[in-house]
């Protein structure tokens, strides 16, 4: 079937299979590696992408329900440099092995776009369905909170 | 040459909080971990596996599946070259007995635990590859099995292998151990069980191999262990050099990428299509069948004097290797030494065995063995220090190794153990005491101590070597086949080599893990890269220094060891300054090499015979105490942890940062342990195949935890550091067990410390009266 969508700003019509998911279509069809696949059920947010500006797991989501939507994955994000989040996340420690990275950015991000004067229990909750096997957490929420407290104020 | 330089007093680098060049390309999501590889022309690779834990099989019938048309290949164990994969330790230069295992690639009559590989399939798409899976016959025959290691050790237990059920056994025995029962006057005992878990790293098994232009077999691959390119070459009966691995940056490791996992079936099905082939392992796939943590049933009983000192210990335990070998006698090894922790304990029998079922394998995870014991020897402990009236850190203090002091097996401690200032100083961060938010909450606190080693077993005789060399604009690059796991291995020797040479980081480009291109430097395991690849860079960066400045000395007339190399310049103290490209293109002309390969060996010895001893085992080891307050509520059983203050002797921090992330993440991973995580098995068979009930921590269910890092510069690594890699996961399950006592006055000495079983004991507690929940 054919679709049309936004993807990173950019119109795109596209023929795709209707049982395919959101994140097959990103990584096989359009060779775009920015989403991660996890689990493939919906638990650990790797494949989190922005679906009209919400964060949805794109493993979960059947390429059909977004015929006319506009999808952002993390490089969407950047426009001629890293985001000042990403910025955070290099500064405060936040990586270890980055394969959930994608999905709590743009987590991170959608959700202080909504909340910008969010604290960090509120961070920690808005993260909650984003798994990290690495960090511990703890420098992931001191730079998402970081990146708020200087968004707020600039 | 020069004479290798000293090292100058002031550190630029070492020691600084730096951002990491893959945090960098992570962030921007530019890295391609092995799941974003492609070739054009690539086929799919898919594992049939048993559904069975036990069964013979009697027909295996690919005809169908290969008659679909798209379908490339569908190989059985017929098919492949050498059937059985030895799991010797990389580059093991001594034959160790017990701890050579094999398993079989694909299985051949029988079966041994669900999740088994049985044929693989190869086609044009994944859809063709699974319904090609799904055409493949297969008769099985379900035998008995046997599912407990205790019962596997009966007589008359279905036997897993010809051989028997006992993989193996190790003991030690020190001291007089009657006599000094006889001088105890506290003794307390206790059962303790640990259970399965998956290590869970958010990117399953993944790789593409193809046939490269000049025939060589080449596996791009998510791995731990690129020098598996030997397994694959001895799979298919090849030279070693036909066979080359290119490790990814993973998307995290934990030890499931120690053993082989997805190389061999890739090599096996490139070799017989010439097609690139492309293998991702779902996450259902990888919770069934990857090997897991060992289980551990531990008995121990301890004896201490009326002021809390420790005369005696006994201790037996028992692990469940499941049903291949992989690393298990290695696993028990560790911890055999470790059981009686990081204390001074003067008469102990440890007697440790290992026995396989039909239960998924279990092999290396983020402690090896000595993580388990952790909550054997530290519940002990609060027994005793309550049973003399101590406070947690007094008794650690009073009993902890010194300098000096031998562990049971006889190997003597050659470093400082900064464990009673550990121990305090996690005690302390731990604050004022929070206030119970109602009646039924209950606040406690608990501390648990441990060691781990960093380092290959010595009579392993590992080495590690990396080449550094300047660009002829100044510029540095780094080769080494570490893999990077996530913790920053990479990050961390462009640290070093910066420091050394006087470069600015970005001014460094470092090559890892490619087994053809990059200088070999074995495993990311064993908490052994910053240790012996920092060193390897070490020596490499210093000898070039020596190198370079030997000319630059030559040009300016003055001695070399009074020239500096820094801010991209050899310079003098009079102020005069050879720029680093004039200065190598004179080393060019002189016939200067303007590299080095550095190559560090660790202190080698011969294998120990634990029981009769002593001897050395490993090269050293790294200490750390763990302090939490829970909340433990009466009417659910539920536990909360508050706070957690994580606190270890790294020797020194070359990035302070990394080595934080590494206590913070380690002490979660640590807490899932110890509260949520568990692999759960009826009969064998796995109910916990997904991510829905495969239970991790998420943000929500832990604290902050507040790493303390302290740096007594006593390590072998370089600049004094210690490994941290494995040690943090240690402390937290027996810290929050300890806690919990400390709130509600029992003790669940079953992990994980689930609401369910603090709920039991409560109600056993009630059963027999207040206060006597210790069921020791």
């Amino acid at each position: 079937m054919r679709i049309a969508l936004t993807l990173n700003g950019r119109t795109r019509e596209l023929e795709v299979p209707p049982n395919q998911t959101l994140l097959q279509l990103l990584r096989d069809t359009l060779g775009l590696f920015d989403p991660k696949e996890g689990c493939g059920e919906g638990v650990c947010g790797a494949c989190t992408i922005l679906l009209d500006g919400r964060p949805v797991s794109s493993c979960l989501v059947l390429v059909p329900t977004v015929h006319g939507r506009a999808i952002l994955t993390l490089r969407g994000l950047e426009a001629g440099g890293l985001h000042p989040l990403q910025e955070a996340f290099v500064r405060h420690g936040a990586v270890q092995c980055g394969f959930c990275t994608p999905g709590i950015l743009l987590t991170a991000y959608a959700f202080l776009e909504g909340h910008p004067e969010a604290d960090r229990k509120a961070i920690r909750r808005a993260l909650g369905g984003n798994l990290c096997r690495c960090t511990g957490y703890a420098k992931i929420l001191d730079a998402v909170e970081a990146y708020a407290r200087e968004a707020t104020r600039g | 040459m020069a004479e290798a330089v000293t090292l100058g007093r002031g550190l630029r680098l070492v020691g600084q909080p730096v951002a990491r060049h893959d945090a960098r390309d992570k962030v921007s999501a530019a890295t391609a971990y092995a799941a974003d590889w492609g070739m054009p022309g690539m086929l799919h690779g898919t594992v049939l596996r048993s559904p069975y834990p036990s069964a013979r099989i009697r027909r295996l019938d690919t005809g169908r599946a290969r008659a679909i048309p798209g379908v490339a290949a569908v190989l059985t164990a017929k098919d492949v070259p050498r059937n059985t994969l030895a799991t010797d330790v990389p580059g093991q230069t001594t034959p160790v007995g017990p701890l050579r295992a094999r398993l079989y690639v694909l299985a051949e009559d029988r079966v041994r635990y669900q999740g088994e590989p049985v044929a693989l399939v190869a086609a044009e798409t994944e859809e063709l590859a699974r319904e090609a899976l799904e055409a493949i016959e297969v008769e099985y025959e379900p035998l008995p099995g046997v599912f407990d290691p205790d019962r596997a050790l009966e007589p008359g237990a279905a036997r897993v292998h010809e051989e028997g059920n006992l993989l193996a056994r190790w003991r030690i025995e020190r001291g007089d151990l009657a006599s000094a029962w006889g001088r105890a006057e506290a003794v307390v005992e206790g059962e303790y069980r640990t259970q399965f878990v998956d290590a869970a790293y958010l990117e399953p098994e993944s790789g593409v191999a193809w046939i490269d232009s000049d025939g060589v077999i080449t596996i791009r691959v998510s791995t731990q262990v690129i020098e598996h390119f030997r397994d694959v070459a001895e799979v298919l009966g090849l030279p070693q050099n036909r066979v080359r691995v290119i490790g990814t940056y993973l998307g995290g490791g934990f030890g499931g990428k120690e053993d082989v996992t997805v190389e061999v079936y890739l090599g096996l099905l490139a070799w017989k299509t010439g097609r690139p082939v492309k293998m991702v392992w779902s996450r259902q796939e990888s919770l069934l069948a990857r090997a897991k943590r060992h289980p551990f049933r531990m008995r121990y009983r301890t004896g201490a004097t009326a002021r809390g000192e420790l005369v005696a210990q006994e201790i037996e335990l028992l692990a469940d290797a499941g049903a291949y070998a992989y690393l298990s006698a290695l696993v028990l090894l560790y911890a055999t030494v470790t059981a009686a922790g990081p204390y001074r304990v003067p008469a102990v029998t440890i007697d440790a065995r290992v026995a396989y079922t039909n239960n998924p394998p279990t092999s290396a995870m983020r402690g090896f063995g000595a993580m388990q014991v952790v909550l054997g020897y530290e519940s002990e402990m609060d027994k005793i220090a309550r049973a003399v009236r101590l406070d947690p850190v007094e008794v650690r203090r009073l009993n902890a190794l010194q300098r000096g002091d031998r562990l049971p097996v006889g190997q003597e401690i050659e470093s400082h153990v900064a464990l009673p200032e550990l121990a305090a100083r996690a005690w302390d961060g731990l604050g004022e005491p929070s206030l119970p938010r109602a009646p039924h909450l209950k606040i406690g606190r608990g501390l648990a101590a441990n060691l781990q080693p960093y380092g290959r077993i010595v009579w392993l005789h590992d080495w590690s070597s990396a080449w550094v060399g300047f660009e002829m604009d100044g510029s540095l690059v780094v080769r080494t086949g570490v893999p990077d796991v996530g913790g920053g291995q990479a990050s961390s020797l462009c640290q070093i080599a910066a420091e050394v040479l006087g470069v600015d980081l970005e001014r460094v480009s470092i090559h890892i893990a490619d087994s053809a291109l990059t200088p070999l430097a074995g495993t990311t395991t064993a908490t052994r890269q910053l240790y012996m690849s920092g060193n390897a860079v070490l020596e490499a960066a210093t000898r070039l220094k020596g190198q370079i400045l030997g000319v630059a000395a030559g040009i300016l007339g003055v001695d070399a060891g009074a020239l500096e190399l820094a801010e991209g310049a050899a310079q003098a103290p009079d102020g005069r300054a050879i720029p680093l490209p004039e200065l190598l293109a004179q080393c060019a002309r002189q016939g200067v090499p303007r590299s080095y390969l550095g190559v560090y060996h660790a202190p080698a010895g011969e294998p120990v015979d634990l029981e009769r001893g002593p001897g050395k085992v490993f090269p050293d080891y790294t200490f750390g105490a763990h302090a939490v307050e829970v909340e433990v509520d009466t009417e659910t059983g539920a536990v909360r942890v508050l706070k957690h203050v994580a606190a270890h002797d790294v020797g020194r921090a070359i990035n302070p940062q990394s080595v934080e992330g590494q206590i913070q993440g380690g002490a979660v991973m640590g807490l899932g342990y110890g509260l949520m995580e568990e692999v759960i098995l009826e009969e064998g068979v796995n109910l916990t195949t997904s991510f829905a009930a495969y239970l991790i921590p998420s943000a929500l269910d832990v604290p902050d935890v507040e790493p303390l890092v302290m740096e007594s510069g006593e390590g072998l690594g370089p600049f004094g550091a210690r490994g941290i890699g494995e040690p943090p996961i240690g402390p937290p399950a027996a810290a929050v067990a300890n806690a919990i006592y400390d709130a509600v006055g029992v003790r669940v000495g079953r992990l994980p410390i689930t609401p369910e079983r603090v709920w039991q004991a409560l109600q056993a507690q009630t059963g027999r009266g207040e206060g006597s929940g210790e069921r020791s």
